[in-house]
């Protein structure tokens, strides 16, 4: 189903190049990204080697350290293909720190047992909340960016209530830490668990009629009921798996540091996941979605970070580095400033006003 | 306003018409007296008379920006860059009279002049472009917060102690002995601010086609209202007021943290919302957005009054707050739309 409504947009291009079409513009960014880094540090941050049974690496790391980003930005891209955001995610992960830390601080730690449940409550307690911004949405109408910004205020408030105000600590010893710095099969856990949500949705989503009852309820939600699909459950199913997959992302984050610290954890990571949705080409006007597209957009906000580093510009650069990004592709994605910014190099019979002199009161008008 | 007696009225009423529209703003007005006669009932000292003024010296900052935040809101957007600019007008005005040696007296209005400049730079992008709101004021964001780690990584002091102590000098207002008060000057800025504010949105055109736009923009270009216009002046006023707002915080603290704000678009986004101004735009009163701000003061209060309570539970009752107005106002516009039908 999914390839019918692929075909149908593209007009006649085959699916794969549309698909390529579309993560041209991110595949070139992040090529030009790997490229100056190994000009600037060498092969070695391209090729991973084994250390210790493990793969490491420079790019390897920036994979593991992307995974809690990439799960969010997964949960996120199904939520903004039914025309909502998710600003609580953020919070989310910090709740979900907070409840497996704060479990485990008071139990023994080495317990298989006690840790499979400190993550199926924490995972519970995330798919709750996803669930409940998706009511508010669904049921309440309540535009997502206020439903969702509820929670991204008391949200952080609630895991430090938690935690009680303290940071909750796992010792190293624990299987829990395994989330965020283990491996299997020499490859880092995060990479896997990124790797299986990615395989689980884009099977969810694109070999089931999944992805395009979501893209029918983004694209207009009226006419999706009045077509008897049932809008408001799927909604709900959207922020129900950005919450869990939140609530995932806070767990490798603390099992990575081993701590859970509700004030920081995750902080800014809802920006960051938006960011990422928007570069991979999912537009924010809901209706469509590309989970590859998220996931190359996660690896560039990665490489992105660690480049400023290499190439030796301070770690202030960071944010600096994400604006001009967040401005270029908000420029690049708008209509009207393409046509603005070509118009020099039409032919001139295409333009609508020659004679104009200002370009920008012509775009007002 | 005389002619409405002289037409029938409008069987599509709009969403917040009549005394409606006075709901959510007079439910703000009665949370606040019940918080304040319940921390009077409770708390032995509340009803020092300094009380409510230290809510407008804490609170300067934060009533400026959410004054700001309430036109654009009230248009329809929102700005998520004001907690940044704000850190980052601090830190220029540390750095310009620390490191650049200009007097404070040039700084401040070059500071000021940059707030409207990136406001109407941001506007520009929006409406000519249309680039959504949240993504135009994400960029703010962490630009205007990577700008000012880049001036300085940590806590710099303010020279130029004589002018910026100007700000903390006091008005008393009789004897503190007997139910008088005082308020520095950075309170009276936050006044005028709300004041101006005020005659702009009620008695000016801009403030009419602010409404307009946030009612519905399709409507008001119909109309020949300035839509750009309109639209670009918002956030020139919002990016004001968030200089402005760094300016009094530079008053207030005397020094610049780079992390300063981090989060304070979110407060004043909150104080707007608890003030009762409808989230998607057309609907709110600048008034309104000071009760807000002084309902989120009086909450820290209280909090400090209690002592054994934690400062989270001041941000979960705050989004405890904001659930009730948001459902109220989606009650509201549900009874608005029944009465359409």
């Amino acid at each position: 189903m999914s390839k019918a409504s692929n075909a149908g947009r593209t007009a006649g291009e085959g699916r794969a190049g549309a698909y390529l079409k579309r993560l041209m513009w991110p595949l070139i960014v992040l090529a030009a990204l790997l490229i100056v880094n190994i000009a600037v540090t060498g092969f070695d941050f391209i090729v991973p080697d084994v250390h210790d049974d493990r793969l490491s690496g420079a790019f390897v790391n920036i994979l593991r350290r992307a995974a809690p980003l990439l799960l969010i930005a997964l949960g996120m891209t199904l939520v903004i293909a039914t025309k909502g955001i998710d600003l609580s995610v953020g919070a989310v992960y910090a709740i979900g720190a907070a409840i497996a830390c704060q479990y485990l601080a008071g139990r023994d730690q080495s317990a298989v047992g006690a840790v499979a449940a400190a993550v199926a409550l924490a995972l519970a307690i995330a798919a709750l909340i996803g669930a409940w911004n998706g009511t508010m949405v669904a049921h309440f109408g309540v535009q997502p960016i206020v439903a969702t910004l509820i929670l991204m205020i008391a949200g952080r408030g609630i895991a430090q209530l938690i935690t009680g105000g303290q940071i909750p600590t796992v010792a190293d010893s624990s299987p829990f830490v395994e989330l965020g710095r283990g491996a299997i099969a020499t490859v880092p856990v995060p990479i896997w668990i990124g790797a299986a949500v990615f395989a689980a949705l884009v099977l969810l989503t694109r070999t089931t009629a999944l992805g395009m009852l979501l893209e029918s309820v983004g694209g207009n939600p009226e006419a999706s009921r009045l077509a008897g699909i049932r809008s408001k459950g799927i909604t709900v199913l959207a922020y129900l798996i950005a919450g869990t997959c939140a609530g995932l992302a806070g767990l490798i984050g603390a099992a990575n540091l081993g701590s859970a610290d509700a004030n920081n954890g995750g902080l800014w990571i809802e920006l960051d996941a938006i960011l990422a949705v928007v570069i991979g080409g999912t537009a924010l006007m809901g209706g469509r979605f590309f989970l590859l597209g998220t996931t190359v957009g996660v690896v560039i906000i990665g490489t992105l970070e660690v480049t400023i580093i290499n190439v030796g510009l301070s770690s202030q650069w960071q944010f600096t580095a994400k604006a001009i990004v967040v401005f270029i592709v908000a420029m690049l994605q708008s209509p009207e400033f393409r046509a603005w910014i070509l118009r020099p190099f039409r032919p001139r019979a295409a333009e609508p006003a020659p004679t104009d002199p200002d370009p920008e009161k012509a775009l007002a008008k | 306003m005389s002619s409405t007696t002289l037409t029938e009225r409008p069987t599509r009423s709009t969403l917040f018409d009549g005394l409606s529209r006075y709901i959510p703003v007079g439910a703000t007005v009665v949370l606040l007296a019940a918080m304040y006669l319940g921390g009077i009932a409770r708390y032995r000292n509340f009803d020092n008379p300094q009380l409510i003024p230290d809510l407008f010296i804490g609170n300067a900052a934060l009533l400026i920006v959410a004054v700001g935040m309430t036109f654009v809101i009230l248009s329809g957007g929102i700005d998520l860059s004001v907690g940044s600019v704000m850190a980052f007008s601090t830190m220029a005005c540390a750095w310009l009279t620390v490191d650049a040696g200009l007097p404070a007296s040039v700084a401040v209005p070059a500071v000021l002049a940059f707030g409207v400049l990136s406001g109407t730079f941001t506007g520009a992008v929006i409406h000519y472009f249309n680039v959504q709101p949240f993504i135009a004021t994400l960029a703010g964001l962490f630009l205007y917060r990577g700008l000012t780690l880049q001036i300085s990584d940590h806590d710099v002091s303010i020279r130029e102690i004589d002018f910026f102590s100007w700000g903390m000098e006091r008005v008393e207002f009789g004897d503190p002995r007997d139910g008088g008060f005082s308020l520095p000057y950075i309170s009276f800025i936050a006044f005028a601010v709300v004041i101006v504010a005020f005659v702009v949105l009620h008695y000016t055109r801009f403030g009419r086609g602010v409404y307009a736009v946030g009612g519905s923009e399709q409507s008001a270009l119909l109309m020949g209202l300035p839509v750009a216009r309109t639209k670009i002046g918002v956030y020139a006023i919002s990016g004001f007021c968030a200089a402005l707002g760094g300016v009094v915080a530079a008053f207030y603290t005397k020094s610049a943290n780079p992390l300063a704000g981090v989060g304070f678009e979110l407060d004043a986004i909150a104080a707007v919302v608890v003030g009762g101004t409808l989230l998607t735009g057309g609907a709110g009163f600048v008034l309104g957005t000071v009760a807000g701000v002084m309902v989120m003061g009086l909450l820290s209060t209280i909090i400090a009054f209690q002592g054994n309570l934690s400062s989270w539970w001041a941000r979960i009752v705050v989004g405890v707050l904001l659930l009730a107005f948001i459902l109220l106002q989606r009650v509201l516009a549900r009874s608005g739309e029944k009465r359409k039908g």
